[in-house]
């Protein structure tokens, strides 16, 4: 029997080993970035719920953040095995959820996350390959660390695979 | 006060009372809308970490029909008001007087909903207001309907800038004839707490 994937809750991130799978369940505004690692097939995910960690009052928990996030999700996996300049990345989520009639920039939110974490992705070298992102619905996704396709089921639609 | 974690048992319960008071009136306003008798359970206070939260509504994947406001100020805060998909049907029934055949969603549901939403925080509102004379502006409610996870963590977001754990109040509204449960939470930004804590003299 398929082992239960591992839970990958808001502002929370693991790693997990071939043949594991990592699963974040109701992503809305939030990204779930899905990082791995083709030869160690290493893989990791974090459920980054804001953009900037210096624009934060309380940083204790890292995995909160786009920038503290990736940083330190691509530190567990290098001392895991993996190696930094092979890691490849997909990304989901940043959607907005309520649709308000004042756009002000706390309520576009998940387009700012998805901004951030391009651009953290990119300024550490690492490629996206696949995303699914923007939108006005929630996403729940599951990541193989076999051969990193990633799943997204949502309400009303069909299962897509990346 | 900075955190959440640093609240006494007694300020957890005066937030309690607080809530109670709200739901009360809540409560009533939405008894006479529907004209139904509506029940009410007992606050519940949560402090937890962020992913823990999630577990509060019934699971991140149950999909839920969630109205949301934000109300701005001296005291930040978000009221949102879940109810299970198929639940929120049996609120049409009533509101619209059919007999249980509210099947497909629509505009005219959207804007009922958004309108129970309104009258359920404002009688809260007026609860809190009438404690703390504080002004309070909150928005207009705006709806989703999708998994509980995703709409939880927007709302969440406006609390994730300043802390790493959320403190949700919750109270029940129960429907008996139709068994709808709604339920309706509270979520007071930190800087709202010291103001809270204040006029109710447990600083």
């Amino acid at each position: 029997m398929e082992k239960e994937p591992i839970k990958v809750g808001m502002a929370e991130m693991q790693t997990a080993l071939n043949p594991d799978r990592l699963i974040t369940i109701g992503l809305g505004s939030c990204v779930g970035v899905c990082l791995w690692d083709p030869i160690s097939k290493i893989g990791g995910m974090v459920h980054v719920m804001l953009p900037d960690s210096t624009q934060g009052r309380n940083v204790q928990n890292k995995a909160k953040y786009a920038d503290s996030g990736i940083i330190q999700l691509i530190e567990y996996m290098t001392k895991l095995g993996s190696r930094k300049t092979r890691i490849i990345a997909k990304i989901a989520g940043g959607a907005q959820m309520f649709n308000f009639s004042q756009k002000n920039e706390i309520l576009r939110i998940g387009e700012r996350n998805v901004q951030a974490v391009k651009k953290v992705l990119n300024a550490e070298g690492i490629r996206i390959t696949a995303e699914d992102t923007g939108g006005t619905y929630g996403r729940t996704i599951v990541f193989s660390t076999i051969d990193a396709q990633l799943l997204i089921r949502s309400v009303n639609k069909n299962t897509i695979t990346l | 006060m900075k955190d959440y974690s640093e609240l006494n048992t007694l300020q957890v319960d005066a937030l309690k009372e607080i809530s109670n008071i709200g739901a009360g009136n809540a409560a009533t306003s939405l008894s006479v809308m529907l004209n139904r008798k509506i029940d009410m359970s007992v606050p519940r206070a949560q402090i937890a970490p962020f992913a823990e939260i999630v577990e509060v509504v019934g699971g991140a994947d149950k999909e839920v029909v969630g109205g949301y406001l934000h109300v701005g100020g001296e005291m930040p805060m978000g009221l949102l008001f879940l109810l299970q998909k198929e639940q929120v049907m049996f609120f049409m029934d009533i509101l619209f007087s059919k007999e249980g055949d509210t099947q497909e969603w629509n505009d005219m549901y959207e804007s009922a909903f958004k309108e129970i939403v309104n009258i359920l925080a404002g009688s809260y509102l007026n609860a809190i207001a009438m404690f703390t004379k504080a002004v309070l502006n909150p928005s207009v409610p705006s709806m989703a309907i999708d998994m509980a996870g995703a709409i939880l963590g927007e709302v969440l977001q406006q609390i994730g800038e300043v802390s790493d754990y959320a403190l949700i109040i919750e109270n029940i509204f129960i429907e008996e004839e139709r068994e709808i449960t709604g339920h309706f939470f509270f979520l007071p930004e930190p800087e709202t707490l010291e103001v809270l804590m204040n006029s109710l003299g447990v600083l």
